[in-house]
């Protein structure tokens, strides 16, 4: 196991009142898998994974408690300074919006060389041909002459290029990808999901994938984590969770991916929002959206049900809804 | 780059001559003249003068010798200090000004960027409440306030230091901390504005998930995004400290650039009015198109 | 996947101030910069002739055994016991510094107001204009003001006030809103001008341009008015820093005109006695520091609660 996360409560807090943003999440990962987690945007998932880099802006954030075992240590109970020694060189993440996540001041071939020198030892040579090499391997042309460049000549996939290429340098053994593609033309998406996935295979490191897009999901992960309102609402292999879910989030989800194959069919959306994480009552988060909610739902938090030993829901009926959609 | 700063250094030329121009153009409408002062001037010696001066000339022929000799950088001689070329008033009195402006401004940058940079690193602790308070203070309290005050405790209570005069480095000491406080303040401000933005954004979070050490993000990463409010102030900020340095010669009673403009202005010396504002107008705009400078190289997005 | 938010613009318009409202009240340095602007402006217009009511003095009142009651210090009578007659001590020739004070007061507050107004109304018109216009219009607009920041304008504005100046007290006052509101609008004309690039393309201006009114009107019907947040700000934050260009001035005896006086001239008046008689410049500087401190405070808070976004820095 080279990742497990156990009941991770990350709090921020607000004019006084407490937003639970990441509340209870557990999740696993074994060594060269790659994880989905999916969600829509304030369901958490973003802060659950730079609470496992212990990146939470502090205050208004805090971790509230559970466990981030990395390699058998807890992350979360580290002296900062090898929790510091761990970011980008094991650890390593790429973020949503490349236009603004490199530093706009700094010449690219700087960007890279700094974190090889930093955590390989490299001298500025040295790290700079290897600076050169990883860009040419996530494909930018022309490497040696664009790393004298800015941030600002650089378009916003070649930009997504430049951060996974920065990521990659010290072979982390898990790469974080937050929302990698959102930012980018449709076209780039596919190109740089395929260019994490190709390279992660040659190095051999693990992934965690967070997007909103289950489309994203469904080619490049073995395991797949729903998350809502700061909580974990389903967990599943990737094949498991498209062809039997067991809960009504999900399935909502799954209906609104549009469907290439057929045309006729009308677009399906959960109605309406996602709640407010300040005031959640004690029934389920998402009782008030869900089409399968009884008056149970309201007055009780839902148990998180094992439906197989590799497959769990967070739903009063979550056996019923995995057998329906058998 | 060199074709931007040629550009920009043609532009000062007609500015200076716009600027000169409308000071004599507003000199030349007023009511009265030099020679109309208190004491009544015989119509003899005020002929002479007239013609010494070219006055008795018509106002084209006096307006362009008023823009050649702008142009040669020689301002013919003061009415006032009688046979004193401007030019020598100006060599005296630049030093006085220059040592206090440069010094303020210099102090004004070390201590607000200081200030201002640890109170963005501790938001919300009493650090920045403290050092945002007394930049708030120090952009209230006007400098002919703070400065006599400065003087009242340490020259006439305590007899630390000098309360006025020119002489010795320690007659440098009041002037420029009443000439520097509310630039202190503003940069401080700046500075903690500037950097709290930086440290929230993006390339923050990504230098810090590289591993990087706090102080390294904060000297690689943050400081030069932090800090260009700071340099763009800069620029307009030294057209104020000259009004300030105004006040300051004055409370200080200093022989600088200030005291002889005002003078020259309640004395209606034209010559002297019009070389201490083309001077001056040169330094500013000069001063601009350095910081200007400044700013493409921190800031690669910039282009000429 | 998630239905986008309709939001009706109506709401959001009334609930934009009772929200900035609200976030102003909690503000407590701002609420205290309100309450103290309140309070001097107030004493400013209404103290002068409570002062004369109750003492008999007003702000030239020298009374006739002048060499005998001069320069006593606050809150001390003729005979050097603790008296409420001067609060603030006397000046010079024997006048009350409190009520010469509150009409410093007066002037400096009037300055501050008026030269503000003057500056709103060319930075308005400058601003909303070149970012309506765009194109060419607007860079040779904005070039100049450009050009304009780069020049030491105080300079003028001294060779302005020292030659035209000295006419007649009131007169100097008028040469001052002038001059003042002159050189204090070109960052007001950015302001405006980058709101107005922002709202141009928005639907309802598209849709009055679509329906044929004409560009003035645009501008100062629909643009203008929605410019209002920032230019409120901004106006606040004017105001202090026309009030200390105009004590600069008057300090250099270029500004307000005896009789009148206004904080600047009477620190000038107070700054020749302050090995003596500290008290005639720390009564009218502090009162003018703290005045100025208020409204940099409300103006600060202004900011805070019409711009959530700035407010987290």
């Amino acid at each position: 196991m080279l990742l497990s996360v156990r009941n991770l409560r990350t709090y921020f807090d607000e004019d006084g009142r407490v937003v639970k943003a990441v509340d209870g999440v557990s999740f696993d990962l074994e060594r060269g898998e790659t994880l989905g987690i999916v969600g829509e945007s304030g369901s958490g998932k973003s802060v659950t994974n730079l609470t496992i880099m212990r990146l939470i802006p502090s205050p208004p954030g805090r971790i509230a408690g559970g466990e981030v075992i990395f390699d058998g240590r807890n992350l979360l109970a580290l002296p900062d300074e090898e929790m510091r020694k761990l970011r980008g060189r094991r650890i390593a993440m790429v973020f949503q919006d490349p236009m603004t996540s490199l530093n706009p001041f700094m010449r690219i071939s700087r960007q890279l060389t700094e974190v090889t020198r930093l955590h390989l030892g490299h001298g500025k040579a040295e790290a700079y041909e290897h600076a050169v090499h990883m860009l040419e391997m996530v494909g930018i042309p022309d490497a040696r002459k664009r790393a004298e460049g800015y941030p600002h000549e650089f378009s916003g996939g070649m930009r997504q290029r430049v951060m996974i290429a920065m990521a990659l340098s010290c072979k982390p053994e898990l790469l974080i990808a937050d929302e990698p593609t959102t930012a980018l033309d449709v076209t780039i998406q596919a190109q740089i999901l395929e260019l994490i996935k190709n390279l992660k295979q040659e190095t051999g490191t693990s992934e965690i994938l967070i997007t909103h897009d289950l489309g994203v999901v469904a080619g490049t992960t073995n395991r797949v984590v729903v998350m809502y309102a700061g909580k974990v609402f389903e967990s599943a292999p990737t094949g498991e969770l498209f062809s039997r879910p067991g809960n009504p989030y999900t399935k909502g989800l799954l209906q609104s991916v549009p469907d290439p194959t057929c045309d006729t069919k009308e677009l399906f959306q959960i109605p309406g929002l996602p709640p407010d994480v300040a005031n959640l009552g004690p029934g389920c988060p998402f009782a008030p959206r869900c089409f399968r909610a009884e008056a149970i739902c309201k007055e009780q938090f839902p148990p998180f049900v094992a439906l197989t030993p590799s497959h769990h829901s967070l739903c009063h009926f979550a056996d019923e809804i995995y057998k329906g959609a058998s | 780059m060199l074709r931007f700063i040629l550009r920009r250094l043609l532009i000062t030329i007609p500015m200076v001559l716009v600027v000169v121009s409308v000071t004599w153009g507003l000199i030349r409408l007023a009511p009265g003249n030099f020679y109309t002062g208190e004491k009544p001037i015989p119509p003899a010696i005020e002929k002479n003068i007239r013609e010494r001066y070219g006055l008795d000339k018509p106002w084209y022929v006096q307006y362009g010798r008023m823009i050649s000799n702008t142009l040669h950088g020689d301002f013919g001689i003061s009415l006032k200090y009688q046979g004193e070329p401007v030019n020598r008033i100006l060599k005296n009195a630049l030093p006085v000004s220059a040592t206090i402006g440069v010094l303020a401004y210099l102090l004004a940058l070390a201590v607000g960027i200081v200030s201002g940079t640890l109170a963005a690193l501790r938001q919300n602790s009493n650090l920045d409440y403290t050092s945002m308070a007394a930049a708030m203070i120090g952009i209230s309290l006007p400098n002919f306030v703070l400065g006599p005050t400065l003087v009242l405790f340490l020259s006439l209570t305590w007899y630390v230091l000098p309360p006025a005069l020119w002489g010795g480095p320690r007659h440098l000491i009041l002037p420029v901390i009443t000439l520097s406080g509310v630039y202190m303040a503003y940069i401080a401000r700046l500075a903690r504005s500037g950097m709290l933005e930086v440290l929230r954004s993006n390339y923050i979070r990504t230098a810090r998930a590289k591993g990087l050490a706090e102080r390294h993000v904060l000297i690689r990463h943050a400081l030069r995004g932090g800090l260009l409010p700071v340099v763009s102030f800069s620029g307009p900020a030294l057209a104020f400290l000259l009004t300030g340095t105004v006040v300051v010669e004055k409370i200080f009673a200093l022989p600088g650039l200030g005291n002889y403009f005002i003078n020259a202005n309640l004395n209606r010396d034209e010559p002297l009015i019009i070389g201490i504002v083309a001077f001056i107008s040169i330094v500013v705009l000069i001063f601009n198109l350095m910081v200007d400078i400044a700013y493409g190289f921190i800031d690669p997005r910039v282009r000429y | 996947m998630t239905a986008p938010v309709a939001v009706e613009p109506e709401v959001v318009g009334t609930s934009l101030w009772k929200d900035a409202w609200r976030r102003l009240r909690r503000n407590r340095l701002a609420m205290f910069g309100l309450v103290v602007v309140i309070v001097i402006t107030l004493a400013s217009v209404i103290g002068p002739p409570i002062i004369h009511g109750l003492t008999g003095f007003t702000y030239d009142y020298i009374p006739s055994d002048s060499s005998l009651i001069k320069s006593f210090p606050p809150f001390t009578a003729p005979d050097g016991s603790f008296s409420w007659i001067h609060p603030m001590g006397t000046d010079i020739a024997g006048r009350d510094i409190l009520a010469r004070v509150l009409l410093g007061g007066r002037i400096s507050l009037m300055v501050g107001v008026i030269s503000t107004l003057v500056s709103l109304i060319i930075g308005i018109t400058f601003g909303a204009t070149a970012g309506y216009l765009g194109g060419k219009i607007d860079e040779v607009m904005m070039r100049i003001v450009d050009v304009l920041y780069a020049i030491p304008y105080m300079m003028i504005v001294i060779v302005l006030l020292a030659f035209f100046g000295g006419q007649s007290p009131l007169g100097q006052l008028f040469l001052l809103f002038a001059a003042l509101g002159a050189v204090s609008w070109l960052t007001m004309a950015r302001i405006v001008r980058g709101q107005v690039i922002s709202l141009k393309n928005q639907e309802f201006i598209l849709a009055a341009r679509a329906t044929g009114v004409s560009a003035t009107k645009i501008i100062f019907r629909h643009l203008v008015p929605n410019t209002l947040g920032p230019v409120i700000v901004y106006a606040t934050l004017t105001i202090p820093s026309v009030m200390l260009l105009e004590s600069f001035l008057s300090f250099l005896g270029l500004g307000v005109q005896a009789p009148l006086a206004s904080w600047g001239s009477l620190s000038a008046d107070g700054v020749l006695n302050i090995a003596l008689f500290p008290w005639q410049l720390i009564c009218p500087g502090v009162t003018m520091a703290i005045t100025l401190f208020s409204l940099n405070f409300l103006g600060d808070g202004l900011r805070d609660a019409l711009d959530p976004q700035m407010r987290k820095g």
